[in-house]
């Protein structure tokens, strides 16, 4: 084991930890999922709080003040779009502040530093389980109950969870040098709402937009979440391979930039 | 072979590396101007082998933590090459890892996976971390009821614990009772007479005589001189009084 400025691919870390990464990342998720619901006197309920209240305001403007056609039921269509994005933008937003959130970790232990973000993002999905279980509580209450296409839930949330993790990594890396990366991230989320079927159908897409409209891993997962929840169909195949594709391809670019970055974290932070 | 190698190793950081704005980015490209970087270590060479205790003495400022940062491959140098053999337990900083809210146990238990144990391994030797800290039943409680001899004590006894060939310590020592610190000492001995080998910083000689064979100095960034403990602790020790 030993390390010159001239070692070409291999990373700092890697030969320096060998330790239990498995072990690792389940102890940092449990110390954020800890901490978060220690410090709340309501603990879970807030988890529950915000995708309700969206959801009712959404179902209120789009039934009453301008009534759309999207769906039969509503609030179950607005809901299968708010807990994805709600998903997505929270763990991007912890993802990307992981490595300053953590500069005591980084500049005093030689763990893979990749394992920060990932810790982060993986942290929110506690969050994730319970917000689904509304909406599965939410969808027997509308009569659509599981069907056999739920099955493909956990590789759609894997594959979430996998361009969540890429673009964090990416955004996570790019913070510690500027700064203000945060607030690029926190600008995208708020974009985003309106550039991911939330409050209204894909069906209104027009035609030219359409694909690359599906290219928006977010906007696919909610398109899938539909087709499972409401039509108790098995996912469009051309949105599930555009998901996993375009899922991919950011983890990729994300590790390669992370990658390229990490050996001056201890410079920078 | 060396546990550790150090080859005209030099270790440079920008002065203006705090302020990561894109302000500041922005002015420095428009304005052209260039980031003035400071030498943190120039050439520095030492070797460290087998067994053996290296004290690190020098004024704040002088590199320390730096050449500590890069035996525990949390950087790397700009020039120059840092040969390591073996595990690496670090302990640069009161309780770094441990978070306020949690237990004792479970700051304990992230400790031990930071620190590259695997879950099994930090099963079995559990109870021995509990026993050595000498903590008791305020291992239950969160560590911000603890107080700052106490959580070094966990620290101590979490990166003992982890079997390391190579222990580096800062400063740490100098927070615990007259007691634990013996208990420490002790433990160092005997980690040193098996044959494993430690780096340790501190400001106070009578400790680094006591657990150190072999000492460094550094000024600036630049190794001043290098020799037995006695004879470094020494001349820096004169140096200072003759500066006061």
């Amino acid at each position: 084991m030993c390390y010159t400025p001239n070692f070409a691919s291999t990373g700092l870390d890697s030969h320096m930890w060998k330790g239990d990464y498995f072990f690792l990342v389940s102890n940092l998720v449990q110390k954020d999922f800890k901490i978060r619901y220690r410090n709340m006197s309501l603990g879970v309920f807030w988890s529950l709080l915000n995708p309700l209240v969206m959801m009712a305001v959404l179902s209120f403007v789009f039934t009453k003040i301008f009534p759309s056609t999207a769906s039969d039921h509503f609030a179950l269509f607005v809901l299968c779009g708010i807990v994805p994005y709600n998903f997505f933008t929270l763990s991007w937003i912890s993802g990307t502040t992981s490595l300053v959130d953590n500069t005591s970790l980084i500049k005093r232990v030689p763990v893979p530093r990749e394992i920060v973000p990932l810790a982060a993002v993986l942290s929110n999905c506690a969050h994730l389980l319970i917000q689904m279980a509304l909406l599965a509580a939410i969808a027997c209450y509308f009569g659509k109950f599981p069907n056999r296409y739920w099955g493909w839930l956990p590789l759609l949330w894997g594959l979430a969870i996998v361009f969540v993790t890429g673009l964090s990594l990416a955004t996570a890396a790019l913070n510690v040098m500027v700064r203000d990366m945060r607030y690029v991230v926190e600008s995208t989320n708020t974009v985003l709402f309106w550039l991911v079927p939330i409050f209204y159908p894909f069906a209104i897409i027009p035609q030219a937009y359409a694909d690359i409209y599906q290219l928006n891993p977010l906007a696919a997962l909610v398109l899938c979440l539909r087709n499972i929840i409401l039509e108790a169909a098995a996912p469009h195949p051309g949105t599930l391979l555009k998901l996993a594709f375009s899922s991919l391809f950011v983890f990729g670019v994300g590790f390669a930039v992370f990658r390229a970055a990490r050996q001056r974290f201890y410079d920078y932070l | 072979m060396p546990v550790i190698e150090f080859n005209n190793v030099s270790k440079s950081f920008s002065r203006t590396s705090r302020q990561m704005l894109l302000r500041n980015y922005l002015r420095r490209w428009l304005t052209g101007g260039r980031l003035e970087r400071f030498y943190a270590l120039k050439n520095v060479s030492f070797r460290l082998d087998k067994g053996e205790g290296l004290a690190v003495v020098g004024n704040n400022g002088a590199g320390k933590s730096t050449l500590l940062g890069l035996v525990a491959g949390l950087c790397r140098p700009d020039s120059g090459s840092v040969t390591v053999n073996g595990q690496v337990a670090a302990l640069l900083e009161l309780g770094s890892g441990f978070h306020p809210d949690l237990t004792g146990i479970e700051n304990v238990r992230l400790n031990a996976a930071l620190l590259g144990l695997s879950a099994r391994r930090t099963a079995q030797v559990f109870d021995r971390i509990v026993e050595f800290s000498g903590i008791g039943d305020f291992i239950r409680e969160p560590l911000r009821t603890y107080s700052s001899g106490m959580i070094m004590r966990l620290a101590f006894s979490v990166a003992v614990h982890t079997d390391p060939d190579i222990l580096l310590i800062d400063e740490v020592l100098a927070v615990g009772d007259q007691a634990f610190q013996a208990k420490c000492f002790d433990t160092i001995y005997e980690f040193r007479s098996s044959g494993k080998s430690m780096v340790c910083v501190s400001h106070a000689p009578a400790v680094l005589r006591r657990l150190c064979d072999r000492a460094i100095w550094l000024d600036h960034g630049e190794l001043v001189m290098a020799g037995t403990v006695e004879e470094v602790t020494q001349a820096y020790g004169g140096m200072k009084a003759a500066a006061t």
